[in-house]
């Protein structure tokens, strides 16, 4: 069919490609997503900085060891790690095409997530009532905005989780619903990277300050 | 009285002593900038051109480090300018080469050139920004006279406030708005801090400018060497009354200055806390105020943010806080501010504003500032002047890495 | 309606808001009115309005988003420079006692507007339209990775101008200089709309740059077509992907400094307060983490043009790629390890500063090879005088001075007298006017052939340029003078009349450059009315070297009927010297993605969130919110965002220009 102008030996045209060869769907997906969440980390690092820089300013106000629980901490974060396991297995599931037990998986995330946010919430709902608000000093300010970032962050997982659900539910597990999945997955597990930073350079060293 | 007189000197004097007062070298970078300066004659170039060793040095560093980018700055134009006229397209006399696009001896030079450039430039500004730190003590007060250690450096508390600067004189219990003088020749320390935001504190003939900025101290350690009234300001936008924000910083000789300091002992006055307080509040276009006496306390409470009575002291609060805070008590030990300053209001989502109350007497705050740097002994290295000849002998071992420098500079 | 009802409804957004005792503000809005209602009617009239919709704002098209861009940045560059009039009028007028014609509140609004539209609003569309247009051309692409994110990231910073711009009508903008430091910008200080203006307008609009970053990332890693190897990028390539890995690493700071600003502003936190802890010098280092890359990331795609300007117009191979490649790429990494020098005088230790200092002047290195290799390109080469290699030369001319006067600032004694100066800003503008502007209009010229197929009206063109630059220069050199005298920036009156003059001939300058932007825009008109003469059917106008040029003028849809394949740096020039013939047979039908109106109706949304929460109307802000989480849910249901363009189409278009081809011959 093909016109090969300035061809070579074999026949192949050399300056273009005679059959068109479109990019499959979702190719530049994985990179861009990676370049994202790296954005995103970029957005900790500098919360992160933030808290380092003003994390021993307690303005004469409660130091993190009056204020942190950190056994009600330590099961906090068994929650988001218990769902990025569970997450895991929803990924192998999908990879083995069975959609009922992706689902259950997916929802087992779900409630893990939620329960990591119930937890946080009190936590914050706690030292709020107590009077350590995010107002009485820089200290309480940086840490409510770290922690705070990370569990809208969380949030949000949990509502692309469950649309994703919806749309697995509605479609199966077509190529796009798979890469949604794959991008999610690599959004929660970033997610929990975020977390034990925060755990270890927060809470534990917060602690020990 | 002739401190009165002094400050209705009109700037231009100062440019008359221009070429008298500089050293031989500063001489023959003038004479470079002739063609500039004749153009521009009738101006104050008052960077070019101060009146204070600090500054001078900074503008010889200027004009060093121009020269020596002109180095590499004019052949660049120049070629620029012969190639674009050489190879138009007209000239069908010129070499053209269409495929060449390579050459490693040119990508060599091209690279080198600037390297050796910033090398030297990157020495300089080394030894520059380590001499001419603003925290350092001086070492000189002229290009060749030493300071005098029979004098003390006079002491000046500068607090930039909404929109006018306030000076103690710690050591001669005054205070002034908008004016300023010191002594000819005597090393002056300028401890610097503001009430609300951030300024800028910048005497150009006198030496470089350093951000005022409230609860925090920055130093400025400088000297004038001519007397004559010079301009000063704040170098920084601060809000609505920015530009009205300047003051006349007077060089004057030992006698005018005692007369200058006992013409504002005269004029009563006083300045304590609450004067200050109302004092603080904005105002655009200050005429000039000067203070009989003052609270010896009153700048260190206004770094310390802890001018109001019942408000805890920054250095009190660090403390506290380095030592892991107050605990739950801490919680509540906040009181209900009216107005930060002059103008905060609640925020739209927030609590009302609120304040951390003191829990000791607020009259003496505690803490140190910066540990000061030492002068260095010598100056001269800046220009390259004065640095040893490297010595030829061979090196015996590693203590020439790790044993005494030859000349230290600080 | 009770106030409490209506503070529900408005927030604090009253009648005192609008600006109706202003007569300069109620004269500007009278004229902006009236010309939007002209347009507004045109459009109607002409019936224009489901065409726009359907093939621009909607449109996927990368070509067709750049041009936005484009027109997104000129647009605004008429609000920033009328800004700076103002402030030169203001500035030759205020001496001797005379107030001049601005009070503090509107001066100090006019100069913070004026840097932030003519960074965000004007220099940023702009380099983000031309590499967007060009970017997937020279690369051999069909369109970008992620065509509807392009499309949401350009309407994102439409709507951050949006914002800016209402401000003007409605409230008033920040009086805070344009990168806001606190306190000044906090609620203590300025209790207004105005900063709440900036925040959102620039978190909205960085939203999009951010996306956009990303996308052209990808687009040049994963979509370059068969044997373009990285180091057989076309140097514009190359610096528009070290400009958008600057993009992705430093915009997410802006946006957490900007986020935390506002959590100070809104609920009363303490990061940058006097009190309670808070550090204002913190906002300022991090603010400058991003404000510094952000120097690059307008000033490298400048570069690029700059390149392949020189090596076309010398009909020349670039002189030095692989040094222009690696310059570019330690520039990027340089750009992160510079950013003290912007306040030397905060009082940082000496060692801090001298490291900062140093490390500012290393970049001046590669950039010197830079001119270095321009200038060996121009060497034995054919140079013809059009205009993009005019604005070439000037740019090689005027650059050098402001990146001297930059290498002298970065010595931090000599930043102790000049920082903050009229010389800082004579310097800054020497860099961003003679590099990104001059590069901005370098490119305008050289590719506008490309998107509309009629070259640019010389004349007015030349006029514009000489217009330009001696504007420039008359404006600028004055301020050089003035910095040496002393004389700081943001100054609004001025006791010493011996200044007067100096600003008088600056005004002079800008007032040139305001007659060099109407050239521009008579340029554009004229051009238009002659494009039968300008007409270029060949789609190689300037005798070129990269592979845009090997597509039609404008080029179709799909950008290439066939996917190119790269053999050489200059694959165009390579493609011509081989004797390449155009393939006339074998179309195939190609794939592309379909316009989607999703991404202007989210940009909308975020616009309207952005003005919800700067007037405290609270139920607009969340109605949005969950409008645009509604939408964008919404949007993700949609599977099928492609669709092929029949072979048929193809090869009517494709027969079209082989016709045209043999009529130009």
């Amino acid at each position: 069919m093909t016109v090969a102008v300035n061809p070579t030996q074999t026949g192949e045209p050399v300056f273009y490609l005679a059959d068109e060869h479109p990019h499959p769907e979702g190719y530049s997906t994985s990179l861009g997503f990676w370049i994202y969440l790296m954005s995103d980390c970029l957005i900790f690092a500098i919360l992160f900085a933030t808290f380092g820089v003003l994390g021993g300013n307690y303005a004469a106000g409660p130091a993190p060891k009056d204020l942190f629980e950190l056994p009600l901490v330590a099961v906090n974060t068994s929650m988001l790690l218990l769902s990025s396991i569970t997450y895991g297995f929803a990924m192998l599931t999908m990879q083995q095409n069975k959609i009922g037990q992706t689902q259950m998986w997916l929802a087992i995330t779900g409630l893990f997530g939620a329960a990591f946010i119930g937890i946080e919430l009190s936590e914050f709902a706690h030292m709020i009532h107590e009077g350590a608000t995010p107002q009485r000093s820089a200290f309480l300010s940086a840490f409510f905005t770290l922690v705070g970032t990370h569990g809208l962050h969380v949030t949000c997982g949990l509502i692309w989780l469950v649309t994703l659900m919806v749309q697995v539910w509605k479609f199966g597990l077509i190529e796009a619903n798979r890469r949604r999945l794959m991008c999610l997955s690599m959004f929660w597990h970033f997610l929990d990277v975020v977390w034990i930073g925060v755990f270890t350079f927060v809470y534990l060293l917060g602690v020990l300050r | 009285m002739s401190g009165l007189l002094r400050r209705s000197y009109p700037l231009a004097p100062q440019r008359k002593l221009i070429l008298t007062r500089l050293g031989p070298v500063s001489r023959l970078k003038i004479l470079a900038l002739l063609p500039l300066a004749v153009a521009l004659s009738g101006c104050n170039y008052v960077v070019l051109a101060p009146a204070g060793d600090i500054a001078a040095q900074q503008r010889d560093l200027v004009i060093i480090s121009t020269v020596l980018m002109l180095l590499i700055v004019v052949p660049v134009m120049a070629l620029t300018v012969l190639f674009a006229w050489r190879y138009r397209q007209s000239n069908t006399e010129a070499r053209y080469e269409p495929e060449w696009d390579h050459s490693t001896s040119l990508e060599l030079v091209i690279w080198s050139a600037p390297l050796l450039i910033i090398v030297c430039l990157g020495a300089l500004t080394w030894m520059g920004t380590h001499l001419l730190d603003p925290y350092r003590t001086l070492g000189r007060i002229h290009a060749d006279r030493a300071v005098d250690q029979s004098k003390a450096p006079l002491e000046v508390d500068v607090v930039a406030l909404d929109w006018k600067w306030l000076f103690i004189y710690p050591d001669y219990g005054i205070a002034t708005v908008n004016d300023l003088a010191a002594p000819v020749d005597r090393p002056i320390n300028f401890h610097i801090t503001a009430s609300s935001v951030m300024n800028s504190f910048y005497i150009p003939a006198l030496a470089g400018q350093i951000y005022a900025m409230p609860g925090m101290e920055t130093k400025l350690h400088a000297v004038v060497n001519q007397a004559g009234t010079y301009r000063g300001f704040s170098a920084n936008y601060s809000g609505a009354g920015f530009s009205g924000m300047h003051f006349n910083f007077q060089g004057l000789d030992d006698k005018g200055f005692d007369a200058w300091i006992a013409n504002a002992k005269s004029g009563g006055g006083s300045l304590g806390r609450a004067e200050y307080l109302q004092l603080e509040k904005p105002s655009q276009n200050e005429p000039v105020r000067r203070y009989g006496t003052v609270d010896s306390d009153l700048y260190r409470l206004i770094l310390n943010m802890c001018v109001e009575t019942g408000k805890m002291c920054q250095s009190e609060m660090m403390a506290i806080d380095a030592k892991g805070g107050l605990g739950h008590e801490g919680l509540n030990n906040t009181l209900p501010l009216a107005y930060d300053k002059y103008a905060r209001r609640g925020t739209a989502l927030g609590p009302e504003p609120a304040f951390v109350a003191g829990t000791c007497t607020p009259d003496a705050p505690q803490g140190k500032t910066t540990a000061s740097i030492a002068a260095p002994v010598d100056t001269a290295p800046l220009l390259g002047a004065g640095l040893k000849r490297p010595t030829f002998t061979p090196l015996k071992s590693s203590s020439f890495f790790l044993g005494q420098r030859p000349k230290s500079d600080s | 309606m009770s106030p409490d009802v209506l503070k529900l409804i408005f927030g604090r957004l009253t009648f005192e808001s609008l600006p109706l005792h202003e007569p300069i503000v109620v004269a500007t809005f009278a004229v902006v009115a009236t010309g939007g209602l002209v347009m507004l009617a045109g459009l109607t009239y002409f019936r224009l309005w489901g065409y726009l919709w359907s093939e621009w704002f909607t449109s996927v098209d990368h070509k067709r988003i750049g041009i936005m861009y484009m027109i997104l940045g000129i647009v605004m560059l008429l609000r920033g420079f009328a800004d700076a009039l103002m402030m030169r009028l203001q500035q030759a007028l205020a001496f001797g006692g005379s107030e001049g014609y601005l009070n503090a509140h509107h001066y100090d609004q006019v100069f913070t507007a004026h840097g932030v539209i003519m960074i965000f609003f004007v220099a940023m569309p702009l380099v983000t339209g031309l590499m967007n247009f060009v970017v997937p051309l020279q690369i051999g692409a069909r369109d970008v990775s992620f065509p509807f994110l392009n499309n949401f990231s350009f309407w994102m910073t439409v709507g951050g101008a949006v914002l800016v711009m209402a401000s003007l009508f409605i409230g008033e903008f920040a009086r805070t200089g344009w990168l806001a430091y606190p306190p000044l910008s906090n609620i203590g200080y300025s209790p207004d709309v105005g900063v709440d203006y900036y925040i959102w307008g620039l978190q909205v609009a960085g939203v999009g740059t951010t996306l956009s970053g990303i996308n052209l990332i990808c687009t040049i890693v994963k979509l370059r077509c068969p044997g373009m190897t990285m180091m057989r990028m076309p140097v514009f390539t190359w610096t528009a992907l070290c400009t958008n890995v600057l993009i992705v690493a430093s915009f997410p700071v802006l946006t957490v400094v900007l986020a935390l600003l506002s959590l100070d502003r809104y609920v009363g936190t303490n990061f940058f307060t006097n009190d309670f802890g808070g550090s204002p010098m913190m906002y300022v280092n991090l603010i400058w983490i991003w404000g510094h890359p952000e120097v690059y990331i307008l000033v490298l795609p400048a570069f690029g043009i700059f390149s392949e300007v020189t090596s076309t117009f010398s009909g020349k191979r670039l002189f030095g790629y692989t040094s222009m490649v690696y310059a570019t790429v330690v520039i990027t990494i340089l750009s992160y390890l510079v950013w003290l020098h912007h306040f030397f005088t905060m009082g940082s230790g000496a060692s801090v500063n001298s490291f900062f200092g140093i490390t500012t002047m290393i970049i001046s290195i590669p950039t010197g090879a830079k001119m270095f290799n321009w200038l060996f390109t121009m060497y034995r080469g054919r140079i013809r005088f059009e205009l993009p290699m005019m604005w070439t030369i000037a740019f090689m001319l005027t650059f050098v001075l402001g990146g001297m006067t930059g290498v002298l600032l970065a010595v931090p004694p000599a930043d102790f007298v000049l920082h903050n100066s009229l010389f800082l800003i004579a310097h800054f503008h020497n860099v961003i006017i003679g590099g990104v502007v001059f590069g901005a209009f370098a490119g305008i010229g050289y590719w506008f052939p490309k998107a509309f197929g009629f070259k640019l009206d010389p004349f007015w063109g030349k006029l514009s340029f000489w217009f330009w630059v001696t504007g420039f220069y008359l404006a600028f050199m004055p301020l050089y003078v003035l910095g040496l005298m002393g004389v700081t920036r943001r100054l609004r009156v001025f006791d010493d009349p011996s200044l007067q003059i100096w600003f008088i001939v600056a005004g002079i300058g800008a007032f040139l450059v305001f007659l060099g932007i109407l050239s521009m825009l008579m340029q554009f008109a004229v051009s238009f009315l002659r494009r039968e003469q300008l007409k270029d059917v060949t789609g190689d106008p300037w005798d070129a070297r990269t592979l845009e040029w090997a597509t039609s003028s404008p080029p179709p849809a799909y950008n290439f009927a066939f996917t190119p394949v790269v053999h050489d740096n200059d694959a165009w020039w390579d493609m011509k010297r081989r004797g390449y013939q155009r393939p006339l047979l074998g179309f195939k039908p190609i794939h592309m993605p379909s316009s989607t109106g999703t991404g202007i109706i989210l940009a909308g949304f975020a616009t309207a969130m952005g003005f919800g929460l700067i007037w405290y109307i609270w139920w607009l802000a969340a109605a949005s919110f969950i409008a645009m989480l509604a939408v964008g849910i919404g949007h993700t249901f949609n599977y099928h965002r492609d669709f092929d363009i029949p072979a048929d189409d193809v090869i009517r278009t494709e027969d079209a220009r082989t016709k045209l081809l043999a009529g130009a011959k």
